[in-house]
């Protein structure tokens, strides 16, 4: 697997009420097969910063290397789960989305299926490989988005918030499953979240950026053996100390908001 | 799904089998408006407030549509008006879905087609057909273009909103795993839109069928059920009228429970895009 070497990355939003920043001179490395969290509240440009390392958006300064190599745009050396379990394409069943990455690849339709079932496997769906997303849970629908962002086999898997939309029991589960996924397949992982906990619970290292503009507070080794155990001390230190960072972030986003009416928050 | 639904609520309730219960509101349902429109037909037939030959009995109908059926007269015209729709109505979704897809894709053509559909849509169909009719003179070519013209709109338009919907997720998730600009059309943007496709399909295809039937009383073509219609007005043969307007009726639904709710069945509704529709 590949480092990540994010260099002075700033983003600025031409909106109608003029010219918002969305991240400022962001710096900082990720090694090889590490899982990095990005936390901070909505508005702090973490997505933003997400969009910029998967290609979506170009920075207006700086730049972001990949194994050694400048990000121009989108590519398959990404792999790329959303928030949104719409993500997935409801005319496809499960496999056939996993199967998706590997088909535009040009790999034949027998060996790209024994590969998606693998991945389905993987993230416990083996039963349901013929289903079509309608009719699984959000949770599932999440594992499916994450073995089809792992089915192409980039090195970089890069997360937007993909367990938020779920309940807390069925998030904790996802949460436990994505750190035996990791495990398994060290890929470099950037995991963006607004939840303190699964950051703490999933994370090597949380970068922690404040809004206004967006930049990197501060980042913060997890030094916890895996796997973690939400209810030891040493973990609910972790996320006091990441809670008292993130404090005075959030109350100023608040207020920006209200003063703002509907801001740019491309940060989810 | 609503019919899945009310089949396990039937079960739950106990007495009947599971699908019973739902199989008899389907029966129900499917013969009510037969029932009800026939009954109040008898009624007034049998009742002389018109003369017979004006207003026959369901019996009269029957016979002629027999009569007419077995003699081949009926089939033929049935057969004509068939070709004839499928021939506009085809030429209306390949046009209809090129420039659908083109507005849906790309800025120019939006501006180019958009304002052309907005001011040529509304206009009634009928009204275009003298027009048709001095252009290409009466005949075949007359009546398959103007079905052609006027039901392309409904297509159109409906493809152009479906392109323009297709979820920017499935964009981005697509682009992120290597999709290129032309598979991104075929394996993306169509299946995406295809829940709004249809239903222009299905709109162009019922504004084909009510101009076609109109314009083969007008485009003085030798067979067709819109003239069968027509022509039996003349020699006050109220029955043979009733049984083309009966076959339109037939081939009417039965392109619509046949054709496009099989479709529907097999794609967005097996896919959750869309409900299933009623039964």
């Amino acid at each position: 697997m590949v480092p990540i070497e994010i260099r002075d990355v700033t983003l600025v939003y031409d909106t109608p009420g003029g010219k918002v920043p969305g991240v400022k001179d962001v710096n900082f490395n990720i090694d090889a097969s590490e899982f990095v969290c990005i936390l901070g509240p909505s508005g702090c440009g973490k997505s933003t910063l997400l969009n910029i390392i998967a290609g979506f958006l170009a920075p207006a300064a700086g730049e972001i290397l990949i194994g050694g190599k400048a990000v121009t745009g989108h590519g398959m050396d990404r792999g790329v789960v959303f928030q949104d379990f719409a993500q997935l394409f409801p005319w496809r069943t499960a496999l056939g989305n996993v199967a998706f990455g590997l088909e535009m690849k040009g790999v034949p339709k027998q060996e790209r299926e024994t590969i998606a079932r693998e991945q389905l496997r993987l993230v416990k769906l083996e039963k349901f490989v013929a289903s079509y997303p309608h009719h699984l849970s959000g949770g599932m629908q999440q594992r499916v988005a994450i073995a089809r962002a792992l089915a192409y086999n980039p090195s970089v898997l890069l997360m937007d918030e993909p367990f938020a939309a779920l309940d807390a029991l069925t998030r904790d589960d996802m949460q436990r499953l994505l750190a035996d996924v990791w495990r398994e397949t060290r890929k470099t992982v950037i995991y963006v979240t607004h939840n303190v906990a699964e950051a703490v619970y999933l994370a090597d290292r949380v970068v922690v950026m404040t809004p206004h503009p967006g930049t990197v507070k501060m980042v913060i080794p997890i030094k916890l053996t895996r796997p973690r155990d939400p209810l030891s001390v040493e973990f609910l230190d972790y996320q006091k100390e990441l809670l008292a960072h993130l404090g005075h972030g959030t109350a100023e986003t608040q207020e920006h908001k209200k003063a703002n009416g509907k801001a740019p928050t491309t940060g989810g | 799904m609503a019919v899945q639904d009310s089949a396990s609520a039937v079960g739950v309730a106990g007495a009947t089998g599971p699908s019973a219960g739902a199989r008899w509101r389907t029966i129900t349902l499917n013969t009510y408006p037969f029932v009800v429109v026939g009954a109040i037909w008898e009624v007034v037939a049998h009742s002389g407030m018109f003369p017979r030959k004006l207003f026959p009995t369901l019996e009269d109908i029957a016979r002629s549509f027999i009569d007419l059926t077995v003699s081949g007269i009926l089939p033929h015209h049935a057969i004509d008006t068939l070709l004839r729709l499928l021939a506009g109505f085809g030429l209306a979704a390949i046009v209809g879905l090129i420039i659908g897809v083109s507005m849906g894709r790309s800025r120019r053509a939006e501006d180019i087609f958009l304002p052309l559909v907005s001011i040529l849509a509304p206009i009634p169909g009928l009204a275009y057909t003298p027009l048709f009719l001095l252009w290409f003179g009466p005949g075949e070519v007359s009546a398959v273009l103007l079905v052609a013209f006027v039901s392309m709109f409904a297509v159109i338009y409906n493809t152009w909103t479906g392109v323009k919907s297709v979820k920017e997720i499935w964009l981005r998730s697509a682009q992120a795993m290597g999709a290129d600009d032309r598979r991104m059309f075929s394996h993306v943007i169509l299946p995406g839109a295809l829940p709004y496709i249809l239903t222009g399909l299905r709109l162009g295809l019922a504004q084909a069928w009510r101009i076609l039937v109109a314009v083969e009383m007008l485009a003085a073509v030798p067979w067709g059920l819109g003239w069968l219609i027509f022509g039996a007005r003349e020699f006050l043969n109220t029955d043979a009228m009733m049984a083309g307007v009966v076959v339109i009726a037939l081939i009417g639904l039965g392109l619509e429970k046949y054709v496009f709710q099989k479709i529907e069945d097999y794609t967005v509704v097996r896919w959750g895009m869309i409900g299933a529709m009623a039964p």
